[in-house]
């Protein structure tokens, strides 16, 4: 019973970042990395924080999960102020951080056994549950080391889905894939997206891989960390990162990123 | 099956060559015996009981200390790993103690405790904690920051990302700080008991000495065979096993 229970989609939440600064001290003073970042983020919406590196998008992601704090300004979710980590906001890294001495089902177990209320049977229901849908259900017992990159992605992202919460952060999760596993991994992800109705905000530096999976793009530009320009990606999906389509708003993005480096420099000389 | 043969004939060569080098008499028979007499100073040894119980009494010594060592050391190097001010202060003395040949405690051990069993336990804790505390505290700090990121993202806090993130991730170090911590307690109780003759018990290290007083050659080359065997029993039967498992699940072993 608990299990049906457990495995019912969570209504996806709202996010609003409101004013949100951030510095950090450096050798050379203090770096913003964030300045008056505002974003609504509405149940259920993909939204792809893009931006080259050093534009302070993980950092937004960070304080979103409540591993960082900011200096200035909020994030809320359904309405709570976010101070700390929590099992509504799930994150996944660009490294998949799993635990190398535990093996697939263990690590997909280890936020679950944190959650009250489940017993032993369901939480293994629940991850057996999970690995199946990221098709890793034959290798519960395998160890960390003996995946392939994708594979532990996969295991990251079954992982951060177990304890079912409401938001999932990605930090380039997929950057450091090789392209055929990366496609696979979109599909797969927006075919989750959809079926167990998250919330997910999504930092990237790829272009395509924004456009393929967002709702919205939010190109940020760097030094100091600014949200530059909004795009909104209707395209139908299961979106495929070869089409022609695609690549049209892939193109324009492309153009506007480019036109503020350009800018950038300008203001330089 | 194997290496085990290969192994046993490699140890079957060097004894046949230690009798060839004894029947060709370069040295007096007193300061090279033949593996023969060896073999029968142990078996009398063994006979009369005299091996064994030395052999409980130095493993007893060990094992205490080494216990002892352990339950300080680990905690001690998770805290100063933990607290900058611990590092500073307690993780600094650790470092220059660690640094200290272990031997160098007997002189202080026997006045401060005289002849008796404290002075060995004394001696072999000395000898454990301060490379136990150093690699744990090389093991924590050594940990990717990102697994305890991963662990408070789930709700982990505390008490819990400790003992089932921080330790277990810093568990290879951990084994290579008890073994290295193992031999350090191993060295200085041999030390100890070579320099301390207590009467509470006979260990390996005063049948060593006994032989060197006695001139006993075969006493002295049969005690060091049994030192060898014990240490090298210790690696296979103690820590062998946990490194198996390490090398398993980090995907470390060739």
């Amino acid at each position: 019973m608990t299990v049906t229970t457990e495995l019912q989609n969570e209504v996806p939440a709202k996010l609003s970042v409101q004013k949100v600064g951030k510095s950090f001290r450096t050798k050379d003073g203090a770096v913003l990395a964030l300045d008056g970042i505002s974003l609504d983020v509405a149940e259920g919406e993909f939204v792809c924080l893009l931006g080259p590196s050093g534009c302070g998008k993980s950092t937004l992601l960070n304080i979103i999960a409540g591993l960082e704090e900011a200096d200035a300004g909020q994030v809320v979710a359904d309405g709570a102020r976010i101070t700390q980590p929590g099992r509504d906001r799930m994150m996944m890294f660009q490294e998949s951080a799993l635990f190398p001495w535990l093996n697939v089902r263990k690590n997909v177990l280890f936020g679950l056994k944190l959650k009250p209320n489940l017993k032993r049977k369901e939480r293994v229901a629940v991850a057996d549950f999970y690995l199946k849908l990221v098709g890793l259900e034959k290798f519960q017992r395998a160890f960390v080391h003996e995946l392939s990159g994708g594979m532990k992605q996969r295991v990251a992202l079954a992982r951060a889905l177990a304890p079912n919460p409401k938001v999932l952060l990605m930090d380039e999760p997929f950057a450091a894939l090789d392209a055929l596993t990366r496609e696979q991994l979109y599909g797969d992800l927006q075919r989750i997206w959809q079926d167990r109705k998250k919330t997910i905000v999504f930092v990237t530096h790829n272009v395509r891989e924004a456009v393929c999976l967002g709702d919205r793009v939010i190109l940020f530009s760097p030094h100091p960390g600014r949200i530059r320009q909004e795009f909104k990606i209707d395209l139908p999906r299961p979106r495929d990162i070869n089409s022609v389509e695609l690549a049209r708003h892939a193109t324009a993005i492309m153009a506007a990123l480019k036109g503020h480096s350009q800018e950038q420099a300008e203001v330089a000389e | 099956m194997k290496r085990f043969i290969r192994a046993s004939v490699f140890f079957a060569g060097l004894v046949l060559l230690w009798e060839a080098l004894y029947r060709a008499h370069l040295w007096s028979p007193v300061l090279v015996p033949s593996p023969l007499s060896v073999g029968q100073y142990l078996w009398g040894a063994v006979a009369d009981g005299t091996l064994g119980a030395a052999i409980v009494v130095t493993l007893r010594r060990l094992l205490y200390g080494y216990a002892f060592g352990l339950a300080i050391g680990l905690p001690v190097g998770f805290l100063t790993a933990h607290f900058r001010v611990l590092k500073d202060t307690i993780g600094l003395l650790a470092l220059g103690l660690q640094t200290l040949p272990s031997v160098c405690w007997v002189p202080l051990a026997l006045l401060w405790f005289g002849q008796t069993e404290s002075a060995m336990f004394f001696v072999v804790v000395m000898g454990t904690i301060w490379s136990v505390i150093i690699a744990t505290e090389d093991g924590v700090r050594n940990i990717p920051p990102i697994y305890a990121r991963a662990a408070h993202t789930m709700g982990s806090h505390g008490l819990h990302t400790w003992t089932r993130v921080i330790l277990p991730a810093a568990l290879p170090y951990i084994v290579g700080g008890m073994k290295q911590g193992w031999a350090f307690a191993w060295r200085s109780l041999m030390a100890a008991e070579i320099y301390v003759t207590i009467l509470s018990g006979f260990g390996l290290g005063f049948l060593l000495n006994n032989g060197r007083e006695l001139n006993a050659m075969d006493e002295v080359i049969g005690i060091m065979l049994v030192l060898l065997v014990i240490g090298v029993l210790a690696d296979k039967i103690i820590f062998a096993p946990w490194e198996r498992v390490l090398r398993r699940r980090w995907g470390t072993s060739k």
